[in-house]
């Protein structure tokens, strides 16, 4: 990435500026460059950095990109500096100015400039201002958020003019607003002022209420009560996006849930088996998922952005297989007995914890998320990640399809006629054993497919599936045992209320609410919110 | 961790195994050897970051018996697993003093897991090295201190956050269990003493393997949009970090706008994630692996070499059993014996090299000296110094900062022997 970022810069530089400059300005920019690798701490750097931002001469912006990506470097025994590109035990170097390259070399010979976080900032701005005349409206964009964000007076020169340049309206828009924020901190008469609270409080969000808590008290009194009005309407609209926000956040939370728990709503709501394995199941799926991606780093790197897709079938087959092993080799000779198969499934989970926390080890495993799963989106003030909102479409899938298979298969059908009415099953000719199979096999694959989502968003370690286990049971009870609907519906329910709690009483508080709840509500409705009714669930 | 029902299962199986295992060894050598008592949880939650306590621990004592063992005795090490449950804790310490007579025991990770053990080693005499950063608040006889204290990690880190960023307001979220709350406390206290007004601190708990983070770094960037500079002190712990640096990378909070740092995060605990988006956010300990020292560059070899994996991180509470280790080595030869107590004496002013190039002490307060080091996350998983203390700082296990304990100090070295000494009362036992 930081290659990546390297060349771009690269290809700026060399595309902004080249001949048209002037010998001089050249060569102040160069001993300007050289200065950045004599700076001996981070305050003398941030000067080097200012004095460089002052020129206004963007051939130093490919200097400060490597800068700020740690890719700039000095010569222990002095020398020019050079950005450089680690291979192996070499540098790969290249002037910073001009851009040819300069060699390879040892990397012992050379020291990276380090900055810190304050040093990335002005950088970040410095980059800003000098990149706001790029031909690129993407470069100019990036550029005036960026200057929005550090609102830099020394900025403001250069925004004017790029903004009486500026034809592109998203452009024009962002450099207002950087406009604006500059004005705004700074030390504008009043009617500027205004002006720029204006532009400031029409954009809202939460930046934008930073910016007007800035607003000093030392401001005069009518820019102190415009900011105070366009702070209180900012806020009553972010009332109700907080709202939103909690519903939005709550449905995630509940498409997680609703993953983890509708294969135990299989092997535990319609079988009644009381599975204590079934988050191990989960964690079989997300072992599966960086198996795959494992072999893709090594062998087929293009492939990476669909290893989750490809790791979904075997995560269903692997888990699905484990599954059927443990209905065939425990399960089964305990079938009536509630109390032997929750201790048996539960040493069941604690040895294939284990027996993965010899193959993998104890430490994490890191599974990456493709392009396609990385990154957030804004609706209005809310940010929903990608993975999120894939995980609640992928949920709904799941879903739908188990809901169909149930229904519209002949295995579904036998599922349910087992479950309802073993004997009188067995006496139609249905091998309710081998369906016993299945279906403990289908609740343990969806739990492996739940494990692939889940190793997008959480640890990937022997511990995975543990945090899921108690969530899932009461879900499924919550919802009605043997009812997918009733699963879904909890899943979500309790995804929200959650949610809705978690501000006002804290993560740890909010759990507990949600227990009590769920406790309360049993006295209510034994059966759950879906509860089965007619006379098989008599028996 | 919380809530960890599972481990009373396991605990009939691993201790009926590892005493099998341990009836054996114990009979087929005879004391011929000096034992060493390990005591890291090898199942159960906390196997993530105990098992490689462990495994240093056996390179360790072998590279002394390559050197010739102590007092001409080769070591050997005594592996228990006390499966991340914290009363099993106890009765394994208990076994490796009582059954296996070991010298000396290295181990614990949670604070919980240490004060079950506590009387354990004060009953018998025994001797433990606890690894771990913890809260201070605690100084036994029989127990040493090589992680930090909160003067050795949460308070530079956070004078460093208000000088060199310039923050003015303060997120504390941790983990909701003793660490956490405790540091939590000290640092309430010390920035308010700072005049941090109680608007400007927000404090959170989660609970132990929270995976969803949404709501709260979505609160996170609701107080940081005050106007104001904020950071997260971070003393979330275990398998929590992963999911809450994802979701801060993936909802955009940038280390340059908002940055993290974290007490509890090493190298061990980036392995599992893309570092690339994390760059900048920050972790303070005493030992980075990629300090560049001739010491540190040949542990990290060693350790690669005994681990067999060239990709293996070292992180800091490793360095922290590498010099309690070394201390108890010199300690015995300065005392000519394994017998507690003037192995416990002679352990007071011990010094050793440590991995940053300086030599760690013991003071007197059983606590060690430490360099402080601020690192930020680079994209390849490593941490980069930008700050560190000048000198070595010396543990201060009563913090200044707490009302119960600010006049309590701890001197084990005769005649005062006292972990707990009043100076106003002029007393040892603790509050006035």
């Amino acid at each position: 990435m930081v290659l990546r970022r390297l060349l771009c810069a690269l290809a700026l530089g060399c595309a902004l500026f080249a001949p048209e400059k002037s010998a001089l300005a050249q060569a102040d920019t160069a001993s300007l460059i050289q200065a950045l690798g004599e700076a001996r701490n981070y305050s003398e750097l941030e000067k080097a950095v200012d004095a460089l931002a002052a020129t206004g001469d963007s051939a130093a912006v490919p200097a400060l990109e490597a800068l700020s990506a740690g890719a700039l470097y000095t010569q222990k025994l002095g020398g020019p500096v050079r950005i450089g590109i680690e291979r192996g035990a070499d540098l790969v170097l290249t002037d910073p100015l001009t851009g040819e390259s300069a060699g390879t070399e040892p990397a012992g010979g050379y020291e990276r400039i380090r900055v810190n976080n304050r040093l990335r900032r002005s950088l970040r701005g410095a980059i800003g201002a000098l990149t706001l005349l790029s031909p690129k409206p993407e470069i100019r964009l990036a550029a005036a958020q960026a200057v929005y964000k550090n609102r830099d007076a020394s900025a403001l020169e250069t925004v004017e003019e790029a903004l009486a340049k500026e034809s592109e309206p998203r452009v024009r828009a962002a450099l207002e607003l950087a406009r604006a924020a500059i004005q705004l901190a700074g030390e504008a008469g009043d009617d500027v002022k205004l002006a720029a609270l204006e532009i400031i409080g029409e954009r809202g969000g939460r930046e934008s209420l930073a910016l007007l808590g800035q607003v000093s008290a030392n401001a005069s009194p009518a820019v102190a009560e415009a900011a105070q009005i366009a702070v209180q309407k900012i806020q009553a609209s972010l009332r109700w996006w907080s709202i939103l926000q909690n519903i939005t956040y709550g449905i995630s939370l509940g498409s997680v849930l609703l993953l983890a728990a509708i294969g135990l709503a299989i092997t535990f709501g319609v079988m009644g088996v009381i599975n204590m394995a079934h988050g191990e199941m989960v964690m079989i799926g997300a072992y599966t998922t960086f198996m795959v991606q494992e072999v893709i780093r090594t062998s087929f790197p293009g492939l990476f952005d669909v290893s989750v897709l490809i790791a979904l079938p075997l995560a269903f087959l692997v888990a699905g297989a484990v599954g059927i092993v443990i209905e065939r080799g425990v399960i089964r000779f305990l079938y009536g007995r509630p109390l032997e198969t929750l201790l048996a499934t539960w040493g069941l989970s604690l040895i294939l914890q284990q027996a993965v926390r010899t193959i993998f080890g104890p430490t994490n495993r890191e599974v990456g998320n493709p392009s396609w799963m990385s990154g957030a989106f804004d609706i209005g003030q809310i940010s929903l990640t990608y993975g999120r909102l894939w995980i609640i479409v992928f949920a709904l899938i799941v879903f739908t399809a188990l809901m169909l298979m149930l229904r519209r298969t002949p295995l579904g059908l036998q599922m349910r006629a087992v479950t309802q009415n073993r004997r009188m099953a067995a006496s139609m000719g249905i091998r309710t054993p081998w369906v016993d199979a299945m279906t403990f096999g289908l609740g343990s694959g969806v739990a492996g497919l739940a494990g692939v989502a889940l190793s997008q968003i959480d640890n990937v370690s022997p511990n995975l599936g543990q945090g899921y286990i108690i969530d899932s049971f009461m879900i499924v009870i919550f919802g009605g045992v043997g009812n997918l609907w009733g699963t879904l519906v909890g899943a979500f329910t309790l995804g929200v209320v959650n949610k809705f709690l978690e501000p006002y009483a804290g993560a740890v508080l909010g759990k507990i609410f949600v227990l009590v709840f769920i406790i309360l509500f049993i006295q209510i409705k034994p059966r759950g919110l879906f509860a089965l009714k007619g006379r098989a669930v008599e028996q | 961790m919380a809530g960890n029902k599972g481990a009373k299962f396991l605990t009939g199986l691993t201790l009926g195994a590892s005493m099998l295992v341990g009836a054996f060894a114990g009979e087929a050598k005879a004391q011929d050897t000096i034992k060493v008592g390990i005591l890291h949880s090898l199942s159960g939650t906390m196997a993530i970051s105990e098992t490689t306590l462990k495994d240093v621990m056996l390179m360790l004592i072998e590279e002394q018996n390559k050197k010739g063992g102590l007092l001409g005795k080769k070591l050997e090490a005594v592996v228990v697993d006390p499966a991340s449950d914290w009363p099993l804790f106890a009765e394994k310490a208990r076994e490796l003093i009582s059954v296996h007579k070991v010298a000396a025991t290295f181990g614990c990770w949670t604070s919980v897991s240490r004060k079950s053990v506590l009387p354990v080693f004060e009953e018998l005499n025994s001797i433990l090295f606890y690894p771990v950063q913890y809260e201070g608040e605690e100084s036994s006889r029989n127990v040493f201190y090589t992680g930090a204290a909160p003067n050795q990690q949460a308070i530079p880190a956070v004078d460093y956050l208000a000088k060199e960023e310039g923050v003015q307001r303060w997120v504390l979220a941790g983990t909701d269990y003793v660490y956490p709350r405790t540091t939590n406390k000290v640092l309430e206290t010390y920035l308010k003493d700072k005049g941090v007004a109680a608007a400007d601190i927000m404090i959170n708990y989660t609970p132990f393997g929270h995976s969803d983070w949404q709501s709260i770094v979505a609160e996170i960037k609701k107080f940081g949009s005050a106007g104001k500079k904020t950071a997260v002190v971070s003393t979330i712990n275990g398998d929590a970090n992963v999911p809450f640096y994802k979701e801060l990378a993936n909802q955009g909070i940038k280390a340059e706008d908002i940055p993290v740092v974290a007490f509890s995060v090493g190298e061990e605990e980036l392995a599992g994630i893309d570092t690339a988006p994390l760059v900048g956010h920050l972790a303070a300990w005493n030992y980075f692996m990629s300090v560049k020292t001739p010491e540190n560059a040949d542990f990290i070899k060693k350790w690669q070499t005994f681990i067999k994996n060239p990709k293996r991180v070292t992180n800091d509470p490793m360095e922290a059993h590498y010099i309690g280790f070394n201390m108890w080595v010199k300690a015995v030869e300065k005392a000519g014996t394994i017998a507690p107590d003037p192995v416990i004496d002679s352990l007071v002013g011990v010094a050793v090299p440590n991995l940053t190039g300086g030599m760690s002490a013991m003071m007197p307060n059983h606590h060690i000296t430490k360099p402080v080091l601020i690192g930020e996350v680079q994209a390849d998983g490593q941490f980069d110094t930008v700050w560190s203390t000048p000198g070595l700082v010396v543990g201060d296990e009563w913090s200044d900062f707490l009302p119960d304990s600010k006049d309590l100090i701890s001197d084990w070295r005769a005649p005062m022997s006292c972990g707990n000494f009043n100076v106003k009362t002029g007393k040892c036992g603790g509050k006035s």
